[in-house]
């Protein structure tokens, strides 16, 4: 096979990942030979190489396919990796205030979350199953050590080890899925794949292959039943980190879904929709009541943020250019409401070190109005109630499903919106109708600028971004179709 | 012109520009606290006075709506789209008025958390603004729902003893509610293919679409009105309210349940309205009947109005679904009236509450003697409450009985019952509050009404006397939308026989 690389410009689609992989190697040397004291040098470096990157992504677009077809740069793609950069951005970002207490002062924190997000990248970008294992690979190994990154802490390294083992039984899953795939079909490479199933071929190995890469992904979008993990490592792993987790990893997950079934196996789309469909509402349903019981706030984000993947599978489920459209809005309304709550809960710290538990807010609108009211707005966000960026992210998801004539779905979606309201309205509630009972420390400025950014644009998304973000993602669903 | 063109966006948005304000005010001592007062003041006054300009270079003889905006936004499906019509115009000003009023009686009795109180009153009217301005439908499912959370928040922090759970029930119950509209309104942009109001009340729904959009919109608007039997959430968010939230409950969020039928129900499903007009007429004359005997036996005060705004809302549903002049004009001007009747009782409430901070009818009495002047306002406005000829509460009741005996005598006569069932609660309340022996040492160094109470309640007994004598500013602003809307709805029902 003849190599499309032919000069050095002709590799121009992959250049975000080069120079990202590059960065990340130098930055690896720099933190080795440098010793303790440039650790945040190196964090502030890291942020910097990720804006940097993205503006490239941004500024300079160039659409291609690389690596004989293992590699594909769209504007979907690059959708995609615009949210991942910022989870990353700003999962460092509010690291730097907590990284002493979390064990994140260490340089290989930065670099581990530069390969987990180049990782992230691959995956969005992944035109092939081979390319697709390794990205997806790059970053769950990162992950798996970052979960544990706080050492000394039982809760962290349990977490590490947990999500280790999962995420090894679902790589499995998902190795075994594309073998099969691979056996019945002759290709690995998407469209190939696409113009096999499209022959009318539904032989049993391939909708098994096709089942076993759902489940191995849908381990990765934490989307029930293969959500049993999420819970224990969000609430053992360092903050900064969960705020990581809670954010990147889903994008780039939920890219590599979309991708794989809207290229790859549209003809069969009745095949995969269903369980699409069952993901869905078990991860709502389940999400709203299982919430309900919890205590500590980031397991309670925890079972929010697979209910939320539910809601964005809606989406997905309607298989259409609205309902892809509708995902990728979602995942962007997501990811700024969930950086914005990370960034409260990190700047609620009293003289017993950073709080956790739900019962700690209690009066936090008197002792801190910004950061109460801020989460007020965000927790409204997240049940979805209007005018706020959650309800319109529901609205596009919903939209499709409506058009897709999915009634049931979406009518078990919305009870299961409805239900899940308990949950956030008690944190609501406790800051805002119970008396205060604790002092809490200053905000750290960085937090302070990231909480208000990410208020701002939730309370103002219909008049500031909503529409820009709809035609944004709707180029980009397009070039899926 | 510019102003003529924008007023409806300047109406709406600027209480949020208010709020801004308020928000950034500096410091927490006493001059800072009266400095939101005042912004708040200012700004819910200045939109008042915008809503009445609004109203004079209004046309009512113009059918069609106006000081139109209409702009595709986002993703070319929901729009920025306002203006009003005959129907919608007053509650704007009904809003407009009330708001000011609500930042007057807080003034004093509103010592906590200032600052938040106004920002979400403020929000609040930005959103009620909203609902009866907009023209797309998702924008007035947006703001229909957006209420939820100011008035969550204003129940949950300033209310009483009970005032969590009364919260919840609050925003469950509307919650749930809702959300089918929500899909409701999904399907109706696919099948007509957008969200602008104006062009969805040209479309024809087929007749097996409509029952199911129909009922998707009566869960919504049935429970915001509310209508029996799901009203539980009312009397308890009444109850725990401070007296503004509990003014702004009954005066404007129930009537836009109304609203709701009117401007959707009716006219864009009128095949399915006609197909559950017997069934909306029993659940009104049930809560016409239900809701005044419960009335009776209530020992709160709060709770009885509560009630008897429920048993005033049987009246507007069963006008809305009779359908013609009568009904509907009656229907809305019953809205309008009760809006300021019922605000005004509530605001009575809180006058007296303020002094005794009890609610209970039993820690009360021969009040007549301390306040002669008090006495007189609750008078009137009680006589409104039961509809006395004379005020403008009899207006409203008297057209929907007038239009439900056209369609059904045995439905007009069971509801004429509910009047005098009003009556005995409402004149039951006043004698025990109000008359008997000044027994109670408590009640002995209570002071009548002081100037700002007066500013407050003057203006409302004004109206509701002018308005019992005089209806005709009312009615004929909504006239010929009225008329058009019947024509209409009984030319595509006739439209459908004569398929059939």
């Amino acid at each position: 096979m003849k190599s499309d690389i032919v000069d050095f410009a002709s590799l121009a689609p992959a250049y975000p990942e080069l120079i990202l992989v590059i960065g990340a190697m130098v930055l690896l040397m720099l933190g080795v030979f440098m010793k303790k004291d440039a650790t945040a040098s190196i964090a502030g470096i890291a942020i910097g190489l990720l804006v940097a990157v993205g503006a490239l992504i941004l500024v300079f677009p160039s659409n291609g396919v690389l690596f004989n077809g293992a590699f594909i740069q769209d504007d979907f793609a690059r959708y995609m990796k615009m949210l991942v950069i910022g989870g990353s951005v700003f999962a460092l970002v509010l690291s730097v205030s907590s990284a002493n207490e979390n064990g994140l002062d260490k340089f290989e924190y930065s670099v581990l979350m530069l390969l987990a997000t180049l990782g992230m990248m691959m995956m969005v970008s992944a035109n092939d199953l081979m390319s697709l294992y390794i990205g997806l690979e790059l970053q769950a190994l990162s992950l798996y050590i970052l979960a544990a990154m706080k050492r000394q802490s039982l809760k962290a390294t349990e977490a590490g080890l947990k999500y280790f083992v999962l995420g090894a039984l679902s790589s499995g899953m998902l190795l075994y899925g594309a073998s099969l795939v691979y056996g019945f079909t002759g290709h690995t490479q998407f469209d190939e794949i696409a113009k096999v199933v499209a022959l009318g071929d539904r032989s049993i190995g391939l909708v098994f292959g096709l089942v076993f890469l759902l489940a191995g992904l849908a381990f990765k979008i934490s989307a029930v039943p293969f959500h049993m993990w999420t819970p224990d490592v969000y609430e053992g792993a360092p903050t900064p980190v969960t705020a990581f987790f809670a954010t990147a990893p889903k994008v780039a997950a939920m890219a590599l879904l979309i991708r794989l079934v809207m290229d790859s196996f549209e003809p069969i789309s009745s095949d995969w929709q269903q369980v699409v469909i069952f993901l869905s509402i078990a991860s709502m349903v389940l999400a709203a009541f299982a919430g309900i019981g919890q205590k500590n706030l980031k397991r309670l984000i925890a079972y929010s943020s697979i209910g939320h993947v539910g809601f964005a599978l809606v989406g997905l489920s309607a298989g259409s250019l609205v309902g892809v459209q509708g995902v990728a809005i979602y995942m962007a309304v997501y990811v700024t409401m969930t950086i914005g709550l990370f960034a409260c809960i990190l700047s609620l710290k009293n003289n017993n070190g950073y709080v956790e538990d739900i019962s700690d807010l209690a009066g936090l609108a008197q002792t801190r109005p910004l950061v109460a009211g801020i989460m007020a707005v965000l927790m409204f966000s997240l049940i979805g109630l209007p005018p706020l960026a959650g309800f319109f992210a529901k609205w596009h998801v919903f939209l499709a499903a409506i058009e897709a004539n999915l009634f049931a779905l979406a009518i078990i979606g919305v009870l299961a919106s409805a239900v899940s309201a308990f949950y956030y309205l008690r944190v609501v509630k406790t800051m805002f109708f119970d008396e205060p009972e604790q002092e809490f420390a200053a905000v750290p400025s960085e937090l302070k600028f990231v909480m208000i950014l990410s208020g701002f644009l939730v309370i103002t998304y219909y008049l500031t971004v909503g529409s820009p973000l709809a035609d944004i993602a709707r180029t980009a669903a397009t070039s899926l179709f | 012109m510019i102003f003529s063109d924008n007023i409806l966006s300047i109406i709406t948005y600027l209480p949020l520009i208010g709020a801004l304000f308020v928000l950034v005010v500096p410091g927490k001592d006493e001059v800072a606290l009266n400095n939101m007062r005042r912004i708040a003041l200012a700004t819910t006054s200045v939109t008042f006075v915008l809503t009445l300009i609004m109203w004079s270079m209004f046309d009512p003889q113009n059918i069609n709506f106006q000081f139109v905006q209409n702009h595709e936004w986002i993703g070319n499906v929901i729009g920025y789209r306002v203006g009003v019509d005959g129907i919608s115009v007053l509650f704007v000003v009904l809003t407009g008025l009330l708001m000011p009023m609500c930042i007057l009686t807080s003034w004093d009795s509103v010592k906590k958390r200032v600052r938040e109180y106004m920002i979400a009153f403020l929000i609040l009217e930005t959103l009620m603004m909203g609902v009866f301005t907009t023209l797309d439908l998702a924008m007035f499912y947006v703001f229909f729902e957006g209420g939820l959370i100011p008035m969550f928040l204003i129940i949950g922090i300033w209310g009483g003893k009970r005032r969590i759970q009364a919260s919840y029930k609050f925003f469950f119950y509307t919650f749930v509610g809702s959300v089918f509209m929500l899909l409701a309104i999904m399907a109706m942009y696919w099948q007509a293919g957008t969200l602008d109001i104006t062009q969805l009340l040209k479309f024809k729904f087929s007749p097996e679409i409509q029952i199911w959009l129909w009922l998707a919109f009566f869960a919504s608007f049935a429970v915001k009105m509310p209508m029996w039997p799901f009203h539980r959430w009312l009397p308890e968010a009444h109850v725990e309210a401070p007296t503004a939230g509990s003014v702004i409950l009954a005066a404007i969020l129930l009537k836009m349940g109304g609203y709701g039928f009117l401007r959707f129900s009716l006219p864009m499903f009128p095949d399915a309205s006609a197909y559950f007009a017997n069934f909306v007429f029993v659940l009104s004359v049930g809560a016409i009947i239900v809701t005044s005997l419960i009335a009776l036996v209530q020992t709160d005060i709060k709770k009885l109005i509560a009630y008897s705004s429920v048993a005033h809302m049987g009246f507007v549903t069963m006008g809305i679904f009779t359908a013609n002049i009568y009904g509907v004009q009656g229907a809305i001007f019953q809205m309008i009236s009760h809006g300021f009747i019922s605000g005004a009782l509530f605001l009575s409430v809180g006058v007296i509450y303020d002094r005794m901070h009890t609610r209970e009818i039993s820690a009360y009495g021969g009040l007549v003697e301390r306040m002669p002047k008090y006495a007189f306002a609750f008078m009137v406005f009680t006589m409104a409450n039961v509809g006395l000829p004379g005020t403008s509460g009899f207006v409203g009741e008297f057209l929907t009985l007038i239009a439900i005996f056209q369609v059904n005598v045995w439905f007009a006569a069971i509801a004429t019952l509910g009047v005098i069932l009003s009556a005995a609660y409402a004149l039951w309340l006043y004698r025990r509050v109000i008359f008997g022996a000044l027994t109670k040492d408590s009640l002995k160094s209570i002071l009548d009404l002081n100037l700002r109470e007066k500013v407050v309640i003057i203006p409302l007994l004004i109206l509701t006397i002018l308005f019992g004598f005089y209806p005709a500013p009312i009615l004929d602003t909504i006239a010929p939308a009225v008329e058009a809307l019947v024509s209409n709805y009984s030319q595509s029902l006739s439209a459908v026989v004569i398929a059939h």
